[in-house]
């Protein structure tokens, strides 16, 4: 008895510490992973990006012609338009869509009726990109065709229309997530004051829970700017400065999606390749630190 | 055997009662709330409003205000009169809610500016002019004694106020659309006695200008500011009578007795 009293009070401790390390451990590899991504990808790409490319060229030249015998250029500044026109139009459609979805989940709808809505917008989210890439390239390509008289239905216009419909139910779940958090308390004096439930969301909710409204349309931003398949697929993949809507356009994730595969390791297009990674890379940090910023300021501001 | 109607004692002395309540029963589900409950409350009284947890005082509160309506699954029957008509004929149920201040047990700073805050009720119910808004804040906020402390910061937000200036804060908020009928309840749960005791000498003044119904804990409150009391018993109206019957020797409920004397149960 005595001993058992021992080993278990000298257990304790280990167990605590070997929890405690492990759980640290959890929290670093999250570090490590993006350090360790980061790495990787600048490597591949650094020999080239320091000797060789013309950054100038790179960030403003529409010419895109890797594989050119005699005439080699490396201009991604269409695929940069073509993702941040994409995603902008992608944003257009889905922000007002998923945050009146969000609002009306939340607020407006019967509790059975929000059951139903949620489970729905869960099976929304888990379509994979492909899927919404076969649809893009076949029944929205013939929709686009018939109702603008296109000559191609792949376009802008397509593409912005699959990723707004991939972002929607991440911006519906995280918003509904941040209008429920606002205390009910808050609900109930803004009734009692004669508010009418619109007024109630539009003057007291939304306020409230900028912050997480603010985030969800954020991630559902990027989401759509890391989205590949969907809009390899239903874009039109051709290098080209959009003039509306139904332009063709190809983005950085589809370049590097349908290119890599057809390059030699090491040689100058597949570092090029990787530097449109490090773009990204790029990209989604200013994206996240600027969300990190305007949360702080409203933060300071309360 | 006390009935309702009473003579008043100080200033409540007009006789014309403000709200009808007749056989009032609520029912949350399957356990009941208010069992059929009948009294009137006076123009321009203060009707303090005691009872132990779980009496319905509450629930009286949100069936007067109509709020009762937006927690599901509720039955309410009998009738409130508010001026003679049944509050449940009326159609703009928003307009209602504006004619009567509530004040709820729990500080609830909308996290809006202190200059918001006490400017909602008037947006909603449609005045934009920024002098009109600016003239209704200061004088409730005057109203609610706490003018003085936030004058300067109205910009800042409602939810940093302390507890006890939060509490005016959603007293000058329920002023703000002019009611004619104010409704505490239980304000003085998150504020300290030396700002519980400034807010009822707010709510003496207030007097002149409107009918109050004082929900408290405190039983001492309502002897100090409440010219009738009502006490409230597991749903049933035990007793309805002037402060001065109900706090003697002896009233008409031993109940009310023990209750009010901290003898209860």
């Amino acid at each position: 008895m005595n001993i058992l009293r021992k080993k278990s009070t000298a257990n304790l401790p280990f167990s605590e510490t070997a929890i405690e390390l492990f759980i640290r451990l959890c929290g670093i590899s999250s570090i490590i992973f993006v350090f360790g991504i980061f790495f990787f990808v600048f490597r591949e790409g650094a020999g080239f990006l320091f000797g060789g490319l013309d950054l100038g060229q790179f960030l403003t030249s529409v010419e895109w012609q890797p594989t050119s015998l005699n005439n080699k250029r490396y201009g991604a500044f269409a695929l940069i338009v073509g993702t941040f026109s994409v995603t902008v139009l992608a944003m257009c459609i889905a922000v007002p869509f998923g945050l009146g979805a969000a609002i009306f989940v939340s607020e407006f709808c019967s509790p059975k009726l929000r059951e139903a809505f949620k489970i729905i917008i869960e099976l929304l989210a888990a379509i994979p990109s492909v899927v919404w890439g076969f649809i893009g390239l076949t029944l929205m390509n013939q929709l686009i065709i018939t109702v603008f008289k296109a000559p191609i239905g792949l376009t802008m216009l397509n593409g912005g229309i699959m990723l707004a419909l991939m972002s929607v139910p991440i911006i519906v779940s995280i918003a509904e997530d941040a209008l429920k958090a606002v205390p009910d308390s808050y609900r109930e004096a803004a009734e009692a004051l004669g508010a009418t439930r619109w007024q109630v969301t539009y003057r007291v909710l939304l306020p409230a829970a900028k912050n997480g409204l603010l985030a969800a349309v954020l991630l559902g931003a990027a989401r759509s700017i890391g989205e590949t398949m969907a809009v390899l697929m239903a874009t039109g993949h051709s290098v080209n400065i959009p003039s509306g809507p139904l332009s063709w356009i190809r983005t950085l994730t589809a370049t590097i999606a349908a290119e890599l595969g057809e390059v030699a390791r090491g040689d100058e297009h597949y570092q090029v390749l990787f530097i449109i990674g490090i773009l990204l890379f790029t990209i989604t940090f200013v994206v996240n630190l600027i969300a990190d910023l305007v949360i702080k300021g409203i933060r300071q501001e309360q | 055997m006390t009935t309702p109607m009473q003579t008043n004692s100080d200033n409540g002395s007009q006789n014309t009662p403000v709200i009808e309540i007749s056989d009032l029963k609520v029912r949350y589900g399957d356990s009941p709330a208010l069992n059929g409950i009948s009294f009137d409350v006076y123009q321009n009284e203060i009707l303090g409003i005691i009872g132990p947890a779980q009496s319905g005082k509450t629930t009286l509160l949100k069936v007067i205000n109509r709020t009762l309506e937006l927690t599901p699954d509720t039955t309410v029957e009998g009738s409130v009169k508010l001026d003679g008509v049944d509050i449940r004929t009326i159609g703009d149920v928003y307009g209602l809610r504006r004619r009567i201040g509530m004040v709820l047990p729990l500080p609830v700073g909308l996290p809006l500016s202190i200059y918001d805050n006490v400017a909602f009720a008037p947006r909603t119910a449609g005045i934009r002019a920024k002098s009109e808004l600016d003239e209704i804040v200061e004088r409730c906020l005057q109203q609610a004694a706490l003018w003085d402390e936030v004058k300067d910061r109205l910009d800042s937000l409602g939810t940093k106020l302390s507890g006890g200036q939060q509490q005016r804060l959603t007293i000058a908020r329920a002023l703000s659309h002019q009611p004619e009928i104010l409704c505490l309840d239980e304000f003085s749960i998150a504020v300290d006695p030396v700002t519980t005791m400034r807010i009822e000498e707010v709510l003496k003044t207030l007097q002149t200008e409107m009918t109050i119904l004082l929900v408290t804990n405190l039983v001492q409150q309502a002897k100090r500011l409440a010219n009738r009391t009502a006490f409230f018993l597991n749903g049933d109206l035990i007793e309805i009578d002037t402060t001065d019957v109900i706090f003697s020797e002896n009233p008409s409920n031993q109940a009310t007795y023990d209750y009010v004397n901290g003898t209860f149960g």
